[in-house]
């Protein structure tokens, strides 16, 4: 087992080379250099801006040296300025949205894995019939609706038609001096929207994955002893099948952060949520490099951790990795 | 090749025929191409026609599905719209599918370094949220179609990859693939030849899967405004322009929504019904 | 709201949000009339909605419309214009101008105190002088100040600043928002805390910005003018436009700007007019395509005459405005007195393009329909900033006509700071779709003048015409209003005949502001000017602590 860990944080090593590699190789993907890029028509422009940027990254030098120093300041946490007039710190501007974020997520997942669960089980064990069939339906057009039209269109019911549900934001104007539980209240109705439209996408490939595992689980062998025995059904599936039907359950876990993350831009816009989508959006679109730089290394950086997390997990959920068989 | 014949008659067909959901996505598809096939023929305006003193009139029998915020007729943009939207789908799973291929077929059947290498790299582009790069990438370059769909294709092949590999590795270790190598067949042939007919048909399913994704991709790009750009019509973009109306000029969100909405629906189910028609591990 | 008056000009990102200083003589017209019988009371807050953030609270520092709302709540500079658009004094209690008109004196306002309660003084005026013309400091409203030849200060309470030559804008400059010396002298202004917590006079205090969801002001109870009614001015931020105007119906936003189609066809509904006050007036500023005069393509003046020709504007007003704005024909917006009524514009004749093209060597068509010479076809891309749906409106219908000439456009829609950074700063473009906002004073040196060239500055299409510089500077260089005019005159012929851009329209500011709130009257100066007088009765009041 310790070797197992072991073997697992060695790993994580090369992967973060690699990720702070494909990092960098995105800011000098576009034509030219950065600095240099689509200015064909004037060339002795844009200065200050070529300066800041030279000195910054160390363009002036061959790539390699850019890039260690680039990772260099990256381990001292060092994501250098935002390019934006306020000019702060990037690292301070991703520590304010970051919180914001990952409960949001943790949230979302949490919903997400409740739902498809039971949905996957009750989908495998009436396989073929109507209900499997209408949850089919149902999950994927979860995941086919456009994100951004589910949620106006519920923002315009839940809003505006019946007013039952605010429509942006964290907070109502003026909750801070309500108490502790109207607070948190107010902040959950705000959030009850982001959390449905970011968890009702991902339930179609979760809740089918279940369903495949469960199908799979119960055409072993061992499943067809305990029914042989006699045990009830109820028995057979909730206590032989779900069991070995989950732990691959948690390796998805990990692989679905990304996707979260992903689509928390076209959300977080929408709702006027001040995470970390909206703000690698802002980031991108208005050319701030070191902004687009830190929130992908980051964000890249916490979805291997929680891979890990769920790699660990999973062995010591399972006797074959925990007995050291592997 | 007659045995793959045999094959599909026998059991693919008739598990799939039994799969009503899957046909009707199936036959969803089928109508689609047609539609983009004969846009030009069948729409009835032009879809880039402006006319400013008929913005957002509601549907009528002169425009079916209304108009939009410049007078252009909606119907038309959406069988034109129709074109360009499953050209991102087919294009970017065209290039994510082949990455996602060679790289699966190398890593499972040279196996060793060659794997441990490639499959780290999948690691570390997973570890990457695919919107986040693709929206990085296309700003930075420029929002024109094929840096669209080239980049949802270069961030969308590990997957595929993963896939293909567990197929080869286990397809590798079969006797004919040994029997190849004893008469000196040489790599690239066994690869190509003899694993690669036999690795494809969960890519086929993945490639199915994937198109839907590209499309509502296309759309979530075209929301935040770097998607395929004006005039071209794509239901990401008609679905966008119609985003500010949606209380009064419900037709202009609707009508867009509903075609990604059923589409991505029927790319999906037909890709499950392809799925379990070709997984030897379920019973009937 | 408070707009700077401050540098002559204002890129201004998003016109729909603004509520412009209004121009013209026509009186605005609210949709509704609700008699102010109540007496004011204070209490209650008012919300903005507003779709970017701030980037800074220094005014001199930021470009951007958001940074200026807020900026223009909590400072004030030395004059202001009333709600008739005549000068009148902010900070400065009065002012006196010598007869040849090149020594202002101003009185500054006694007992007038910074919010952190330091006393404002004539300090504080040198100060924001020296750091505006400082070359160091990137701001693009130095301009104005750079013709002052000597500023002194002979006591605390007066300023007197000399100029070298007749500068008809010299005391609009002075609305520029005054900075505290004592927070800011000897520091570097691009790294100082007050970006993200001012400390100015004006009526509303900062209270606290939380990064992407708002930003809080307080009235200042102090305030020099009076308190403001208003407990709390809050603007909230919300990115996407839909999703405010969806607010704004639920109540959770008293004011915002209006798009014409939201204007026009969904909010003359009852339940919309019994909650909200519906305002129009024509705004001032204008939407032009400016070309790249530096490109081979646009240095020919028969082409930018065809594209002209070729432009529908009515079809832009009916289709993209719902009729609500006027043809613009120049940079000085009908009804000014400096707008020349007989300026021969190009009206829209399609044939007429076509032939300007074919002079211009543009006559062969290829396969596309598209214009080709010397085996290249006609195309170019149309820049403009994301954000504003009006302005990609108007690209796609320009687009559209354009193609019937055998023009092939394509159009660009790039982010506000990226738009300046990478592409107008850098004079890489083909051409703009952008809007100028502009002051009263017609002064327009900075956009059309040929050393206003570099990068950085405004004239980025790079428009150089030795008369009009002339003429540029003769206009500014007198008090004598026919002589200004005749100058204004002049310069709006050799535009309508140069056509460095195309001159698109004035569209109206659409301002929307819940019915709770009383004390709006608007005036030409549209509806900010009183602000610090609305008030909302005490039954109405949402806000309540």
């Amino acid at each position: 087992m310790t070797r197992y860990l072991l073997k697992r944080i060695l790993m994580l090593i090369p992967l973060m080379f690699g990720i702070t590699l494909i990092t960098f190789s995105v800011i000098h993907l576009a034509p030219g250099e950065p600095v240099e890029m689509q200015m064909a028509m004037n060339p002795k422009v844009g200065k200050e801006a070529r300066e800041r940027l030279t000195k910054f990254y160390g363009l002036d030098k061959p790539l390699h040296e850019q890039y260690f120093s680039w990772v260099g300041k990256l381990a001292r946490l060092d994501l250098g300025r935002s390019f934006s007039s306020d000019g702060r710190p990037v690292a301070d501007k991703i520590k304010e949205r970051l919180p914001v974020t990952i409960s949001l997520n943790v949230i979302a997942l949490i919903l997400e894995f409740g739902l498809a669960i039971p949905i996957g089980i009750l989908a495998a064990t009436r396989r073929d019939t109507w209900l499997d069939k209408g949850i089919t339906v149902f999950v994927f057009v979860g995941f086919a609706v456009p994100t951004f039209w589910l949620a106006l269109l519920l923002m315009y019911f839940f809003g505006v038609k019946l007013g039952w549900l605010p429509i942006s934001g964290l907070h109502t104007l003026g909750s801070d001096s309500w108490g502790t539980l109207h607070y948190l209240w107010d902040m959950a109705k705000h959030l009850i929207m982001p959390v449905m439209v970011a968890s009702f996408g991902s339930l179609a490939g979760l809740s089918r994955y279940m369903r495949s595992a469960m199908l799979n689980v119960i055409s072993q062998d061992y499943i067809t002893t305990a029914r042989a025995k006699g045990l009830p059904e109820r028995v057979v599936i909730y206590k032989h099948a779900l069991r070995n039907a989950l732990l691959p359950l948690i390796t998805l876990l990990g692989f679905s952060i990304p996707g979260l993350i992903g689509g928390s831009v076209i959300f977080e816009t929408i709702y006027a949520i001040p995470g970390m989508g909206q703000l690698f959006y802002q980031g991108v679109m208005s050319r701030d490099y070191p902004v687009v730089m830190g929130i992908l290394v980051i964000g890249a950086f916490l979805t291997l951790l929680g891979n890990m997390i769920a790699d660990i997990c999973y062995a010591f959920a399972d006797p074959r990795i925990r007995h050291g068989e592997v | 090749m007659n045995f793959k014949h045999s094959y599909f008659y026998s059991i693919f067909w008739p598990r799939l025929k039994r799969n009503n959901l899957a046909l009707a996505g199936g036959a969803v598809v089928l109508a689609l191409f047609a539609v983009s096939l004969f846009a030009p023929l069948i729409s009835p305006y032009d879809p880039n026609g402006i006319n400013a003193w008929k913005v957002l009139s509601p549907p009528s029998w002169q425009h079916w599905f209304g108009t939009d915020e410049l007078g252009r007729d909606v119907l038309s943009r959406i069988m034109f719209g129709a074109r360009i939207s499953l050209k991102v789908g087919f294009v970017a799973v065209g290039i994510a599918v082949s990455i996602g291929t060679v790289v699966g077929l190398l890593s499972g059947y040279y196996r060793g370094l060659v794997d441990a290498t490639l499959m780290r790299f999948v690691d570390i582009m997973l570890c990457f949220p695919a919107f986040f790069l693709i929206l990085a990438v296309i700003t930075f370059l420029e929002p024109s179609i094929w840096y669209i769909m080239m980049v949802i294709g270069l961030t969308g092949w590990m997957g595929v990859a993963r896939l293909v590999r567990a197929e080869t590795l286990s397809i590798r270790g079969m006797d004919y693939i040994l029997a190849a190598r004893c008469i000196g067949c040489s790599n690239t042939r066994i690869i190509f030849r003899h694993i690669l007919p036999n690795a494809i048909s969960p890519v086929l399913v993945a490639a199915t899967l994937g198109v839907a994704g590209a499309i509502l991709t296309e759309s979530a790009l075209s929301f935040l405004g770097i998607g395929v750009q004006p005039p071209t019509p794509s239901w990401g973009n008609i679905l966008t322009s119609g985003k500010d109306y949606i209380e009064f000029a419900w037709w202009l969100s609707l009508f867009p929504g509903l075609s990604i909405l059923v589409t991505v629906l029927a790319y999906n189910l037909l890709g499950e019904g392809i799925r379990d028609a070709l997984d030897p591990r379920v019973k009937r | 709201m408070r707009n700077a008056t401050g540098g002559s000009l204002l890129l201004i990102l998003l016109c729909s949000l603004l509520l412009p200083a209004c121009s013209t003589s026509d009186s605005p017209q609210p949709s509704v009339k609700r008699s102010a019988t109540s007496i004011p009371v204070t209490g209650d807050s008012l919300v903005e909605g507003t779709i970017g953030e701030a980037s800074t609270l220094i005014p001199i520092l930021a470009s951007d419309a958001s940074s200026h709302a807020v900026a223009g709540q909590v400072y004030n500079g030395l004059v202001k214009y009333d709600k008739n658009l005549n000068i009148t004094g902010d900070l400065a209690e009065s002012y006196d101008i010598s007869p040849d008109g090149l020594n202002i004196t101003f009185h500054l306002r006694r007992g007038v105190k910074w919010h952190d309660g330091a006393p404002f003084t004539a300090r504080d005026v040198l100060y924001t002088y020296r750091v505006t013309v400082d070359p160091k400091t990137p701001t693009a409203y130095a301009e104005d100040f750079k013709q002052v030849n000597n500023i002194s200060a002979p006591d605390d309470h007066t300023v007197k600043v000399v100029y070298g030559i007749p500068f008809a804008p010299a005391l609009a400059s002075w609305g520029m928002n005054i900075l505290p010396a004592h927070l800011l002298e000897g520091q570097d202004i691009t790294k100082s805390p007050l970006a993200r917590q001012p400390v100015g006079t004006g009526p509303y205090r900062f209270k606290e910005w939380v990064a992407g969801q708002k930003i809080v002001l307080e009235a200042n109870s102090e305030y020099f003018e009076g308190r403001p009614y208003i407990d709390r001015y809050i603007y909230r931020i919300i990115p996407d436009t839909s999703t405010m105007y969806m607010e704004l119906k639920a109540g959770a936003i008293d004011l915002m700007g209006l798009t014409p189609v939201q204007y026009a066809r969904q909010t003359n509904n009852k339940s919309f007019t019994s909650l909200f006050n519906k305002y129009r007036f024509p705004s001032s500023s204008y939407l032009y395509m400016g070309y790249n005069l530096r490109h081979p393509l646009f240095g020919d003046k028969r082409i930018r005459q065809a594209m002209t020709a070729a432009i529908n504007k009515d079809e832009l007003i009916q289709g993209v405005l719902f009729g609500m704005g006027q043809k613009a024909h120049g940079p000085i917006v009908p009804g000014r007195w400096a707008y020349n009524p007989n300026v021969k514009d190009i009206a829209y004749n399609p044939q007429h393009a076509s032939e300007l093209l074919a002079q211009a060597g543009w006559k062969e068509k290829n396969n596309d329909g598209i214009l080709v010479k010397d085996g290249k076809p006609f195309q170019f891309t149309i820049l403009t900033n994301q954000g504003n749906q009006q302005r990609l409106m108007t690209a796609q219908i320009i687009q559209q006509r354009l193609r019937q000439v055998g023009i092939d456009v394509k159009i660009r829609v790039v982010e506000w700071a990226a738009f300046l950074k990478e592409f107008v700063n850098k004079g890489n473009f083909e051409v703009v779709l952008l809007a100028w906002s502009i002051s009263q004073d017609p002064d327009m040196y900075d956009i059309w003048h040929s050393s206003k060239t570099n990068p950085g500055e405004l004239n980025f299409i790079g428009y150089k015409n030795p008369e009009v510089d002339r003429l540029l500077v003769s206009g500014r260089n007198t008090f004598d209003i026919q002589k200004r005019k005749q100058a204004y005159f002049r310069i709006q012929d050799i535009l309508a005949e140069e056509q460095p851009y195309t001159f698109l329209y004035v569209p109206d500011a659409l301002p929307v502001v819940s019915a709770r709130i009383r004390g709006v009257e608007p005036a030409p100066a549209g509806i900010g000017y009183n602000q610090i007088k609305w008030y909302v009765p005490k039954n109405e009041q949402v806000y309540v602590p």
